[in-house]
């Protein structure tokens, strides 16, 4: 639980030290098209690994279970234009609906 | 321009945004607290972070690794916070901010404020919309986290309700928006199949940054190669 806490406070410490970062700089920075593109790709990066790895990971395996089809389902919605909250609370209905009454892992 | 300012329309939009934003909250605090977080540490996570993707990326890793993940956990949120800083940028030379008052301002830079901000069309209504959408995403966010805490921690196991489902479901919402151009798409194709190849031999946690990073190098050397002219005109990515 101590460990959590330690994530917590110096993860919101990181994360504050870019936007005060940026208040802090020069002006000029803000005209710099490439920085806003590198940061742009990082993050699309960043998220699609997360949601690989989210689906995909049990620790150190990759397996093929009931988040997949779940994770399915919220694309489809996301592509019809369904708003977050939908999605992700469809995601886990479909996977709660595999596992408890067709046995899926 | 219109001779009106639309000062109730950036009033409208702000409050908009961060009810439907702050909504969200209610699946990051059931996610958070079947990650293993307690409702305080949850609802600290929200006042203090404030920055969806990066608390997503602190409870999926922490979910995954328990105690060995702090590490990455905080890695994974500093990398994704880093958009945060060029919003700052943006924000530094439209709100015109001296003193103390940068800091408050830069607890509300994130996406929802940066982006009302953006869209107003006279420097009156950008600080306005800035102010009052981070203010109101912060309001909303954080009182759905506990809503969303207080669920969760109800719940014993977040597998059987479909929760690590629901998580990724959640990541995917958020680069939804940002998959527009072929090189958006390209990077994150790359940055899946690198972070997968990456599960067997690294830690877990571990994966996602250094999959991530190496693929957005990945896609900077592709564009000077014979294929970066399919790529040109899609610098957004």
């Amino acid at each position: 639980m101590g460990s959590f806490w330690i994530a917590i406070i110096i993860g919101s410490i990181a994360v504050y030290s870019w936007k005060i970062l940026g208040f802090a700089l020069p002006k000029r920075f803000a005209e710099k098209e490439e920085v806003v593109t590198f940061a742009g790709k990082l993050t699309v990066a960043l998220l699609a690994a997360l949601t690989a790895v989210q689906t995909f990971a049990v620790g150190q395996s990759l397996v093929l279970d009931s988040r997949l089809p779940a994770l399915t389902v919220a694309a489809l919605l996301y592509w019809r234009k369904a708003p977050f909250i939908v999605a992700v609370a469809a995601a886990a209905l479909v996977a709660a609906l595999l596992r408890n009454v067709l046995g899926w892992a | 321009m219109s001779k009106q300012p639309g000062r109730s329309s950036v009033i409208s939009m702000s409050v908009g945004v961060g009810l439907a934003t702050g909504l969200y909250g209610i699946s990051f605090g059931a996610l958070a607290t079947a990650a293993g977080l307690t409702v305080w540490q949850t609802q600290v996570l929200s006042l203090l972070m404030f920055s969806g993707g990066s608390q997503f990326a602190v409870i999926g890793v922490l979910a995954a690794s328990g105690p060995i993940g702090v590490v990455p956990a905080i890695i994974s949120a500093w990398l994704l916070g880093i958009r945060n800083g060029f919003y700052a940028l943006r924000l530094n030379s439209v709100l015109h901010l001296t003193g103390l008052i940068k800091l408050l301002a830069a607890q509300l830079t994130i996406d929802e404020s940066n982006a009302v901000s953006a869209s107003q069309d006279s420097p009156k209504n950008s600080k306005l919309g800035f102010w009052l959408t981070g203010a109101s995403v912060f309001v909303f966010w954080n009182a759905f986290t506990l809503v969303g805490a207080l669920l969760g921690s109800a719940m014993s196991d977040p597998s059987v309700w479909g929760l690590d489902a629901a998580a990724a479901a959640a990541f995917l919402g958020l680069v939804w928006p940002r998959l527009k151009h072929l090189q958006a798409n390209l990077t994150a194709l790359i940055a899946i199949a690198l972070t997968l190849m990456l599960v067997p031999i690294l830690p877990s946690g571990i994966p996602v940054i250094v999959g991530a990073p190496i693929a957005v190098v990945l896609i900077y050397v592709l564009k000077r190669t014979a294929i970066g002219k399919h790529l040109q005109g899609d610098q957004h990515g």
